[in-house]
């Protein structure tokens, strides 16, 4: 079974982002980027499928500039076997990713696509869902355990009161939750490796995708800031600061 | 323009978020409220008394007992040539099934909104919160998930509208539901808790957080953890607050043994007031916490509970 997982490069998550003072978004120059960390989660648990045997290839794909083959090289550096970058300089936005991975997967023919859950940057938590509509298949997000059993897929999902476990008939879509597995670091030899995998480039017109954004972004503002920083110098203090003077207890 | 929320529901009542979705919805136009399930006749009934619904529609079906995202999306799309606006809480079921909806309709979802500013412009918040971008939608229909958060939720009683039922639509097996495990709490759900008492890394241990539950009790308040927390396995997932957890904001929040990283800010820092307990004076959570106390929590957590025991 071949596995198709995709890979976001995103501000890395320990950068604390700014506001563009023209309000147009946030600014990433010469800001750190990095893989978006759901999707180092999906490319860990399709490595593993592949040692296990149960998966033959794990083809990673990027969309974005042309820098998203750095993210690519780590994909391939931790196991990927190939890579696909559709190149655009549009700012994607999920409808146009999944209908993207629609295109690559009916060429590609996978039996499962992994997803991360969510993109750090935009917070959308939107494409795998999306994805799985496009194709009639059955989806499974928020994922915390997978297993292949043939021609199922059993995914334990994080929901709210606590997990749940769905059987899938594949080719199915998973997203990653955080508690998946643990991503490991490319060796050296790896990275060395990787560079010379394939990445095969291609833009969303070859690929029958019009990728233009749907959602106008009016303003990005910053969020109010808050007032805090107080310190108190006991419990008791603390406890009658908050039934006196906040008195929220 | 008629808008229609799929409400979160136990077959019995309707989830607080969901409420809260209802009052986004109501800043939009005539609301109709949604109840899928099986054997979820009281929750239709509790959905009818909500103050501000015209309708609520009602779908029965054994497809439906376990909210799978390919029926529930499925019967979502029938319904949508009589709707401007789809709209669902964000919670782990509407974050799952709405983007699954907005696909099959052609349109781009609108994730997690914590503002209307009318029926084509929202708000919401991007990178961890971070940043709140303003978004216009030009699609023909929105597609929409609340967060719960944002909106004070509608009152449970006060509304009397009629019940309609649906049929069921037939439903490709896709996915087959095969169990669950859900925590048991007798205490409020973290999303719908006026008091929050969170623990980190640095309650050390799952049986430590005995030490919040005393506080929790004498509160009223729900439990919750860091990722860290969740991670180390001291309680469970459905704990984590942030980012990628629960999004809260109870009237108090208090964090202890918490460093305050980003993506736990980001679920809780819109809280009324937050108290940070942490034995670092330069943890970062102080920054934000409206009382802050440099203490080792394993001797300020027993002498706050003292302290609430005592008459006030
Ligand atoms: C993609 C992504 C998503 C994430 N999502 C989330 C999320 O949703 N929620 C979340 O919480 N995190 C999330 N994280 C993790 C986050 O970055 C932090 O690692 C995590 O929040 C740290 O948890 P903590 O504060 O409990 O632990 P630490 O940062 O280790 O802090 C422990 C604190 O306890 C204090 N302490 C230790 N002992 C004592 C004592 N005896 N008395 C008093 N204080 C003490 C220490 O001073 C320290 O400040 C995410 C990370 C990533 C990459
Ligand atoms: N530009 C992109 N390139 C590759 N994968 C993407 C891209 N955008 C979104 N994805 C995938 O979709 C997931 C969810 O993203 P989102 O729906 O934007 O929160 C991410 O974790 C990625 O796996």
């Amino acid at each position: 079974m071949k596995l198709l997982i995709s890979v976001k490069r995103v501000v890395d998550y320990n950068v604390k982002v700014r506001v563009k003072a023209d309000g147009t978004g946030v600014e990433t120059n010469g800001v750190k980027m990095s893989m978006n960390p759901f999707d180092e989660i999906a490319v860990e648990e399709a490595v593993r499928l592949k040692e296990k045997g149960v998966a033959s290839e794990v083809v990673a794909v990027s969309m974005g500039p042309p820098a998203c083959s750095e993210t690519l090289r780590t994909a391939l550096a931790m196991g990927a076997d190939r890579g696909i970058l559709v190149e655009t300089e549009v700012a994607l936005q999920p409808l146009a990713v999944a209908k993207l991975l629609r295109a690559l997967a009916e060429r590609e023919q996978p039996g499962m696509i992994i997803l991360g859950k969510q993109a750090i940057d935009d917070d959308m938590n939107a494409t795998g869902q999306m994805l799985a509509a496009l194709l009639g298949w059955p989806q499974a997000t928020f994922a915390s355990k997978l297993a292949i059993e043939g021609e199922r897929a059993m995914v334990t999902r994080e929901v709210d009161g606590g997990l749940e476990t769905l059987e899938l008939r594949l080719p199915a879509i998973v997203t990653t939750d955080l508690r998946l597995n643990e991503p490991r670091y490319a060796s050296l030899p790896n990275i060395m490796k990787a560079r010379k995998k394939p990445i095969e480039t291609i833009a969303p017109a070859a690929l029958g995708v019009d990728p233009a954004p749907r959602l106008e972004i009016v303003k990005v503002a910053e969020p109010p800031k808050r007032q805090g920083g107080r310190k108190v110098a006991s419990v008791a203090e603390l406890v009658e600061k908050l039934t006196q003077e906040a008195k929220v207890i | 323009m008629t808008v229609l929320v799929l409400l979160d529901h136990d077959n019995h009542a309707i989830k607080q978020p969901a409420r809260s979705a209802v009052a986004a919805a109501a800043k939009l136009g005539e609301v109709h409220g949604l109840i899928v399930g099986h054997d979820a006749a009281e929750a239709a009934a509790a959905a009818a008394r909500l103050p501000g619904l015209a309708k609520v529609l009602h779908a029965d079906g054994e497809a439906y007992a376990h909210a799978l995202a390919e029926p529930l999306a499925d019967l979502l799309v029938s319904l949508a040539p009589g709707y401007t606006h789809l709209l669902a809480a964000a919670t782990a079921m509407g974050k799952n099934v709405m983007p699954r909806v907005a696909a099959l309709l052609d349109v781009q979802p609108i994730s997690d909104i914590c503002g209307v500013e009318d029926g084509e412009t929202f708000i919401r918040p991007i990178y961890a919160g971070n940043a709140l971008a303003t978004v216009r939608s030009h699609d023909g229909k929105k597609v929409i998930t609340v967060r719960a958060a944002s909106f004070d939720p509608v009152a449970l009683e006060g509304g009397n509208a009629p019940v309609e039922s649906i049929p069921p639509r037939d439903a490709s097996a896709l996915s087959r539901f095969v169990s669950t495990e859900l925590s048991k709490s007798e205490r409020p759900e973290l999303t719908a808790a006026r008091v929050i008492i969170s623990g980190g890394r640095g309650m050390q241990s799952g049986e430590n957080f005995h030490l919040l539950d005393r506080i929790a009790d004498q509160l009223n308040a729900a439990v919750g953890a860091s990722r860290a927390a969740v991670d180390a396995g001291f309680v469970p997932n459905d704990y984590q607050v942030g980012q990628t957890g629960k999004i809260v904001a109870p009237d108090l929040y208090v964090a202890v043994g918490i460093s305050g990283a980003i993506q736990h800010l980001a679920g809780m820092k819109d809280s009324k007031v937050i108290v940070a307990i942490n034995k670092d004076e330069e943890a970062p959570i102080f920054q934000l916490a409206d009382y802050g106390l440099v203490a080792d929590l394993f001797k300020a957590l027993p002498e706050l509970a003292d302290e609430l025991e005592k008459p006030r």
